[in-house]
């Protein structure tokens, strides 16, 4: 549903005519990607980076519309940090690790998500989207190989056994554009989504929630607090996050029969939110009404067209799964279609982002689903349930385990054909197949730094130094601990399980994908070679 | 100190959940309260033990219910 309120702060671009407008025939790009919020702005990034030429089009001329992500999850930090705004993200974010959950008005429990000690980046940041899009916008401006064009609509989309031709609409009128791979960032209500007739499938909540942004100068602590049946709004739940600029993203429960047109109202949202906060003092900044939906496309590569973020599956905000995934599915696209447009690997390696990303979606799907399940039972009879669960969770451990606010984001551990598999056992909270755990490292130079700032956007050995230096793999960088990186506090050592002369092959997005106990080069580029599809 | 286990037993609590809850899909609520009963009849002759079972009574009775239920 749209928001019926404009955001105060937005940035604003502007339509600039590209030489492409002019062309008699239509020009022919390797990537085209639709859709300039923070899943196609990444992507863009991501690939410009690997120097693959993008353009990037969007139908809006501004940032800062429309409901809006405020949780970015530590892996989405982390990819963030290699797109080059990662430490800018941090710096302007409310950083948190805490939850807490109340029924009626007591506390019945708290979660810390303070992950082991030792990563660059927190657990979570809260960070209004359109400071993320704008941060990225400004990355965007230092890399060449993107173009990016603002007031360009999608609004034909043709495919073709090796490209797809698109049309364009602009102020000066419509323009075609061939693309070798068209990447569909365009969002829940995808235009590409609509022009190919493809349709999701899954589940609609009738339930509808009221968000509501407030700018209120306030000392509650920084902690995600979730209500079930509080005082202050009897029989529903409510949600309190700080943001930034002492705004707070309010949520309300407002059940399945809620008069939209009503309780968009602001002096009904007022009134309501007086109950919550007494007499202090608040301005609105936004309010919508939402209901959530929990499905996906069967499908995320249809030929040359690949879908990610919103525009391929969606979930309800409780665990921050939307734009954290969306972001996590542009980073798992761009190295492989920069290694296919490259010609290092064959176009089936994309197929492996539709398994890896299907994966997660289905997990992210299961995850909200679940939250959404105990959050807005369906029936009288599952809110019997639900209400059980609340009321045996001050005395029982077990229920307090099944109350769930939302499930926060993590990555997906891929059960992948990329992945080569494991010669011999390895303990630590490495994972074949998910990003590898951050570690303090002492850089050559005496720097104290972290691991992943050592680990960039190509396929990296993490060599763990036993003597020599070993002779280095065909397009594999290496990185010697003990050399490039000194392990001085034994972080790599225990989360890798790391003993001398083992090696760890990384792809590009830094997810492991081979480990040995031994340094065997032929083996090294085997695991490269299955990692590129080959 | 009883002998009722409070503490989950459950690897995953939310697929549990997930479970008992699909299980009264769709139903009213006085088919979901025989549904319970019935489970909890069942459960109660599987883990066999009065103690246990006088236990989790007590417990199921003093669950502090919700002020707008």
């Amino acid at each position: 549903m749209a928001p019926t309120n404009e955001r105060k702060i937005v940035f604003g671009y502007g339509y600039r005519r590209s030489a492409d407008q002019d062309s008699a025939l239509p020009v022919r790009r390797p990537v085209v990607v639709v859709g300039a919020g923070p899943v196609g702005l990444a992507a863009a990034i991501d690939l410009g980076q690997r120097g693959v030429p993008v353009v990037l089009i969007d139908d809006a001329d501004r940032i800062g519309e429309g409901s809006r992500g405020i949780c970015w999850s530590k892996r989405t930090l982390e990819i963030c940090d290699r797109l080059g705004v990662g430490e800018k993200l941090v710096a302007q974010g409310v950083t948190w690790k805490l939850g807490k959950v109340f029924l009626g008005d007591e506390l019945v429990f708290s979660f810390d998500l303070l992950p082991e000690d030792g990563h660059k980046m927190p657990a979570f940041i809260n960070l209004q989207q359109y400071y993320l899009e704008k941060a990225l916008v400004d990355r965007v401006a230092e890399i060449e190989a993107i173009d990016l064009r603002w007031k360009n609509k999608l609004t034909g989309v043709e495919p073709h056994n090796d490209h797809v031709r698109l049309t364009v609409e602009t102020p000066d009128g419509p323009y075609q554009l061939d693309a070798d791979w068209l990447v569909a960032a365009d969002g829940a209500r995808s235009s590409t989504r609509d022009l190919l007739g493809l349709t999701f499938s899954g589940v609609t909540f009738e339930d509808k929630f009221l968000i509501a942004d407030i700018k209120m100068a306030a000392d509650f602590p920084t902690e995600r607090r979730f209500w079930f049946d509080p005082s202050f709004h009897a029989g529903q739940s409510a949600l309190m996050h700080r943001q930034p600029d002492n705004v707070w993203r309010i949520d309300l429960q407002l059940g399945p029969d809620a008069d939209i047109v009503e309780e968009q109202k602001p002096e009904r949202v007022t009134a309501r939110l007086k109950k919550m906060l007494g007499e202090r003092d608040f301005s609105l900044e936004w309010i919508s009404i939402y209901r959530f939906n929990c499905r996906r496309l069967e499908r995320f590569v249809h030929g040359r067209v690949v879908f990610v973020g919103d525009a391929a599956h969606q979930v309800s905000p409780f665990g921050a799964r939307g734009a954290n995934s969306g972001i996590q599915d542009a980073e798992n696209l761009a190295w492989k279609l920069a290694a296919v447009i490259k010609g290092e690997a064959g176009p089936s390696l994309i197929d492996s982002y539709e398994r890896e990303r299907v994966q997660a979606a289905d997990e992210n799907i299961a995850h909200s689903t679940r939250s959404t399940d105990f959050i807005a039972p369906h029936t009288p009879a599952e809110r019997q349930l639900r209400n059980a669960v609340l009321a045996l969770a001050p005395q029982a451990e077990f229920a307090r385990r099944m109350i769930n606010s939302g499930r926060l984001s993590v990555a997906t551990v891929y059960d992948t054909p990329l992945s080569t598999p494991d010669e011999s056992a390895f303990a630590g909270s490495a994972r074949l197949g998910a990003p590898v755990p951050d570690a303090p490292v002492r850089g050559r130079d005496g720097r104290q730094g972290h691991l992943l700032e050592h680990i960039g956007g190509e396929f990296t050995l993490v060599y763990v130094k036993d003597g020599g230096a070993p002779q280095a793999a065909e397009g594999v960088r290496l990185l010697c601990v003990g050399e490039d990186v000194v392990d001085a506090g034994g972080a790599i050592a225990e989360r890798f399980d790391a003993t001398p002369g083992a090696a760890y092959l990384l792809r590009p997005d830094q997810h492991l994908c081979a480990r040995w106990r031994v340094y065997d080069r032929a083996k090294v580029e085997a695991a490269r070679n299955r990692a590129l599809g080959a | 100190m009883g002998k009722l286990v409070t503490a989950t037993q459950f690897a995953d609590p939310d697929a549990a959940y997930r479970a008992l809850v699909e299980a009264r899909r769709g139903l009213s609520l006085e088919a979901a309260a025989a549904l319970d009963t019935r489970l909890a009849l069942i459960l109660a002759n599987h883990i066999g033990d009065l103690d246990v079972l006088r236990e989790a009574i007590a417990l199921a009775k003093a669950g502090k219910p919700l002020a707008s239920p």
